[in-house]
């Protein structure tokens, strides 16, 4: 007896590494990356990168229904001094840059959106304060574009902090330039029946770091693609992601680094706890490395931690190698189940099942908790955690 | 003095879509300050006495009654066991990934005590209880039996035994798979803890080799779900000489 049981029902992990000279990643799509909406069919649900979302919970974001209302979404912008904060027209060179919509609701976000934020901090500035960008959902229907460039050298950390309930599609621009470090946070802390689907798109500068936290928490649909790649050789990405999918909750990651220049590398990790009926979780990892990317050096994991019966995760790694001239590449998934016997172990030490729950889940996500450096954000993720877990237990 | 009282206990388990009934009828009594052995052939249901005591919920519970001073031990929960005293070493502990072994001395300790000891001198009193068990001080970083050792992990449920001072302490096949000299290190934890004359032990074994460093007062030998025979520390000369072949050919399938 007191075996643990590692592979709750309802989990799959579907791991590939492709040797090939035809791209999965490329294939996969239904329709090549386009800024246009018209450019991309209205999904059926059985494409692959639609496989796993439940269509008629976006709220039409998918097949052009859903009009924007206007006043849908407050954006705030807090920004040290030396940052320079706009509102722009469509029309606004700097938009787009770093990457091209990849499915119909990023590009249905890039077609549709009136004014675009972008927000500048000049080369060599280095801010010790972050940049805190709120927004607020009330309830209405909302598109947007947001751009953060950060000039040679410069250093800065943004928080996007996504509240309230919305149904929004947003795509986010991220440019570093040479040298420069740019740590985000993206906290997706919705109202219960927000929908939020966008495109996280990150171009790294030579020998620029960019370091991306994605925490979801809340909504009743999240979609999101961080994505990222490079402009030259020497850039690091370190890309997180904390999520915590409740009962009824569909929570979707999808990401995709592109290692499109030498010499550069690339560390992926995502945990995500799940409990209650038809908590969906979903993480795709794509890495690419292509033919011209010698001296690579990439890792993705992926750590499921379920709770509970009834909760799903779909986990699928996906690296693809088109040049053996690296340092190293590797993935990982693993969907692990808080079970029967590990509660009675913490219980059988005069711990309550509640706190054992808390003690499991807070020392699961600690390791990326810690190591996101704003002291506000991870005090709140780790009350967000209680409180998830005090709705059930 | 903590008395634990196990009268008439009948425990059944599901397997494979049938009840089997494993403790048929087990009387026992266990006072602080005393050590009991018992011993007993594979499948006796050694085990299943230990994890039932502890409420472990595979097992159902169908007769007889379990007090611990006159509580009513059968009706608490897991937790509300261990804070009202009763302690059990498990055989295979469980790995809980995520929590450093500090943290879940800690926790325990807090939930135990009924609050939260004082960092400064809980700090030195892990380190010590620590440095008597030959645990690196690393250990108490690593994630609850997580990679650990068989040896290991034996280590640690003994330092939890002397952390948290339990009035009845269950130690399940403590011995099995250790060598020689952590079986030592590991008896003297226990030791330790009995010569407070605070603890009653439950000793379940397979082998008497344990019963060399651990004085037991009374011996008992379990035999298809009951107790078939008790005794002084001469028992367990018998039975190391005899094995348990009488006990088996004479019970009902083990």
């Amino acid at each position: 007896m007191a075996e643990a049981q590692n592979i709750p029902v309802g989990s799959t992990t579907a791991g590939q590494i492709a040797v090939a000279a035809e791209s999965t990643v490329a294939t996969r799509m239904s329709a090549p990356p386009s800024f246009d909406v018209a450019d991309f069919p209205v999904p059926h649900g059985r494409e692959e990168e639609w496989r796993f979302t439940p269509l008629e919970r976006l709220r039409g974001l998918h097949d052009g229904t859903a009009v924007a209302t206007g006043d849908g979404l407050q954006v705030t912008v807090e920004a040290p001094e030396g940052v320079t904060v706009e509102t722009v027209g469509r029309d606004d060179a700097r938009l787009g840059k770093a990457g091209t919509p990849v499915d119909r609701v990023a590009a249905q976000a890039y077609s549709a959106f009136e004014k675009a934020g972008v927000i500048t901090v000049p080369k060599e500035t280095v801010l010790t304060e972050p940049i805190r960008i709120a927004v607020r959902g009330e309830g209405g229907v909302a598109y947007g574009h947001q751009v953060v460039e950060l000039g040679a050298f410069a250093e800065a950390v943004v928080v996007i902090d996504h509240t309230g309930d919305a149904v929004l599609a947003a795509n986010v621009d991220y440019i570093l330039g040479d040298g420069a470090k740019l740590t985000v946070v993206s906290v997706q802390d919705w109202d219960d029946k927000a929908v939020h689907v966008g495109q996280h798109n990150a171009l790294i500068g030579r020998d620029a770091t960019f370091k991306s936290f994605v925490v979801t928490f809340g909504g009743d649909l999240v979609r999101l693609h961080p994505r990222v790649a490079y402009a030259g050789t020497g850039g690091e990405a370190e890309l997180f992601g904390l999520y915590f999918t409740d009962a009824g909750q569909h929570q979707e990651h999808r990401l995709l680094v592109d290692h499109n220049t030498p010499h550069c590398k690339s560390n992926v990790a995502y945990k995500g706890a799940l409990q209650g009926d038809d908590a969906h979780a979903v993480w795709i990892g794509d890495v690419l490395i292509e033919a011209k990317a010698e001296g690579t050096d990439t890792y993705e994991m992926n750590r499921n931690l379920v709770l509970t019966d009834g909760a799903r995760v779909d986990s699928v790694p996906n690296l693809e190698i088109e040049t053996g001239e690296i340092v190293g590449a590797g993935h990982a998934s693993a969907t692990g189940r808080f079970d029967d016997e590990q509660l009675f172990y913490l219980m059988a030490r005069g711990i309550p099942a509640d706190e054992a729950r808390r003690l499991v889940v807070r020392g699961f996500f600690a390791e990326l908790v810690q190591q996101i450096g704003v002291d506000d954000i991870e005090e709140r993720l780790l009350v967000k955690i209680d409180e998830e877990l005090e709705a059930t237990v | 003095m903590a008395t634990l009282e196990i009268r008439d206990l009948r425990v059944t388990v599901e397997a494979d879509n049938a009840t089997k009934e494993i403790l048929k009828g087990v009387d026992l009594t266990v006072k602080q300050g005393e050590t009991h052995a018992i011993m007993g052939p594979n499948g006796s249901g050694k085990s299943t006495l230990a994890y039932s005591l502890a409420g472990h919920p595979k097992y159902t519970i169908t007769g007889g009654s379990v007090t611990l001073d006159g509580e009513d031990v059968l009706e608490m929960s897991v937790d509300e066991r261990a804070r009202a005293g009763l302690f059990l070493a498990m055989q295979y502990p469980v790995e809980v990934p995520g929590v450093s072994v500090s943290n879940f001395l800690r926790t325990s300790a807090t939930a135990i005590r009924g609050e939260a000891p004082k960092l400064r001198t809980w700090v030195k009193e892990v380190k010590e209880a620590m440095e008597r068990l030959n645990m690196d001080p690393s250990f108490a970083e690593r994630n609850v039996n997580e990679g650990f050792s068989g040896g290991e992990k034996k280590r640690h449920e003994i330092l939890q035994l002397e952390l948290l001072k339990p009035k009845i302490a269950i130690l399940d096949e403590t011995d099995s798979g250790l060598d020689v000299d952590a079986l030592r290190v590991v008896s003297e934890g226990v030791n330790r803890v009995r010569e407070s004359g605070e603890v009653g032990t439950l000793l379940i074994t397979h082998y008497t080799r344990i019963l060399r460093y651990i004085k037991p007062d009374h011996v008992h030998v379990f035999a298809a779900g009951r107790i078939a025979e008790s005794g002084g520390a001469e028992l367990a000369d018998q039975l190391e000489a005899e094995g348990y072949d009488k006990y088996v050919k004479g019970g009902a399938s083990a």
